[in-house]
């Protein structure tokens, strides 16, 4: 009956010595895993302009119906979003809309820390989603 | 003039010693976040300042700032009585634990004594006022008009009330050895080295002093009056604010004493290791030894399991009881065949 206890001491003092396992979260953080789908950001074509062609293919597939695409038409004749908004607020990080995308312009981020104190700043346009992709390398 | 300087004396010493206890009190509570989180592999508070040191501070601010509740049903005179009886109890014991040996002030020939009174029955003083801090506890739990809180007191007194009886059973061991109830008459008697530590003679009163003193003072293995998981934090679960950061400072005042009983009884109070070290002062001596009691009690805190109730009774009634009587018994016929 003692020698357990004592056993359980023994076990207590030799994790009083050992060195702590806590990651010191604002000053140290664990690297997100790679597949870890985060927040969106846009790759940027040669121009430096969104590769998007406003296909509209994410916002059919979004589940949660966070996308919405106005298209237009630019002097080439080339499609592009003339309005893309993601609502942050309502995204629940599925990855659909990047495997869903035919020109590989949208990619799920790494990026998990976001808070806001309202709704307006959660709403992404494609100004957003292209800085966002500093975030991401 | 005689007496000036010995009142002088009396409320130096008594403020030297309130303010220590409380600055080992706040630290305690720090010491023990900080040990429990290591020995649980993380680092415990390292966010007030460096290593988190100024956490009692910023506990203490908090604790004033909250709001002072008092229940509707609740008896409230008792109500506020009980904290006040809690601490009280638990620093006055300190009145006459010696801490040290005497020193004589440079330039005079006036002796100070390290201790803020010297009584021929310092250990009946001290068993007197550890039993009314309990009052402390029971009223409290009582008062608040609330089934836990009632749950918890009646357990603090079932269990403190049939601990104690093992507690004072066991230290009878060493006042046969010592044949005083005086503590600095105790420590005189066990100078000359490890050796002679009142430990090496009575080990088995020693155990028992621990474990009925962890009963007593509610702490893990044994604390029961608060069991979290049941009761909701027990007799204090009523209480907010300076009251209950008041229950706080008692419980871990009563902790001091403990350990500071132990050194004196069972470890030579401040008494070097070995002679040649006497150069050292015995206040460091005592400080140290306390230290190893007061780390003890915070890594059994965080290695033992509650028990349960019924095993805590039955331990102390059917184990802890009879062991001590064996002692005592074997004690007085070994230093009655050695006249």
């Amino acid at each position: 009956m003692i020698i357990p206890l004592l056993k359980g001491l023994g076990l207590t003092l030799s994790r009083f010595f050992s060195k702590p396992i806590t990651t010191q979260y604002p000053e140290e953080k664990i690297p997100p895993a790679k597949r870890w789908r985060g927040i969106q950001y846009f790759e940027k074509d040669e121009r430096g302009k969104t590769k998007c062609v406003a296909c509209g293919l994410c916002m059919a597939v979004c589940p949660s119906q966070c996308i919405y695409i106005e298209t237009a038409e630019d002097e080439e004749g080339r499609r592009y979003p003339l309005t893309y908004e993601l609502d942050a607020s309502r995204c629940i990080f599925c990855g659909f809309c990047e495997e869903a995308c035919p020109v590989k312009a949208i990619f799920m981020g790494q990026g998990y820390e976001w808070v806001e104190t309202q709704r307006k700043p959660l709403l992404m346009t494609t100004e957003k989603l292209l800085e966002e992709k500093k975030f991401n390398p | 003039m005689q007496l000036l300087y010995l009142v002088i004396e009396i409320i130096v010493k008594c403020v030297v010693v309130f303010a220590g206890l409380m600055i080992v009190v706040a630290y305690l509570t720090w010491l023990e976040r900080k040990v429990l989180g290591h020995i649980q592999i993380r680092f415990g508070p390292n966010r007030c300042g460096p290593f988190g040191l100024l956490q009692p501070f910023s506990d203490a601010v908090k604790a004033f700032f909250k709001e002072d509740l008092v229940p509707g049903r609740a008896d409230k005179a008792i109500f506020v009585l009980a904290p006040t009886i809690s601490i009280i109890a638990a620093i006055s014991i300190f009145a006459v634990i010696p801490f040290g040996n005497q020193f004589t002030i440079p330039g005079t020939n006036w002796v100070v004594k390290l201790r803020v009174a010297d009584v021929d029955i310092g250990l009946l003083y001290i068993f007197g006022v550890a039993s009314l801090g309990e009052f402390g506890i029971i009223l409290g739990g009582w008062s608040s008009g609330n089934k836990y809180g009632l749950t918890g007191s009646l357990r603090a007194a079932a269990q403190m009330i049939s601990y104690e009886a093992a507690l004072g059973i066991a230290v009878v061991g060493v006042l046969i050895l010592s044949q005083s109830l005086r503590l600095t008459e105790i420590v005189r008697l066990q100078a000359g080295g490890i050796w002679n530590w009142n430990i090496w003679y009575q080990p088995v009163a020693f155990v028992l002093y621990l474990i009925c003193a962890l009963a007593e003072i509610n702490r893990t293995p044994f604390d029961m009056p608060e069991a979290e998981a049941e009761l909701a934090c027990g007799f204090n679960i009523e209480y907010s604010s300076m009251k209950f950061a008041l229950f706080f400072m008692a419980e871990y005042a009563h902790m001091v004493t403990v350990g500071a009983i132990a050194v004196t009884l069972f470890m030579g109070g401040w008494q070097p290791i070995i002679p040649q070290l006497s150069f050292i002062p015995g206040i460091i001596w005592f400080c140290a030894k306390l230290f190893l009691f007061l780390f003890f009690f915070i890594w059994e805190r965080g290695t033992m399991p509650r028990l349960r109730y019924d095993q805590i009774m039955k331990f102390g009634w059917k184990i802890l009881i009879p062991l001590a009587l064996i002692n005592l018994l074997v004690t007085g016929f070994i230093v009655s065949l050695r006249g």
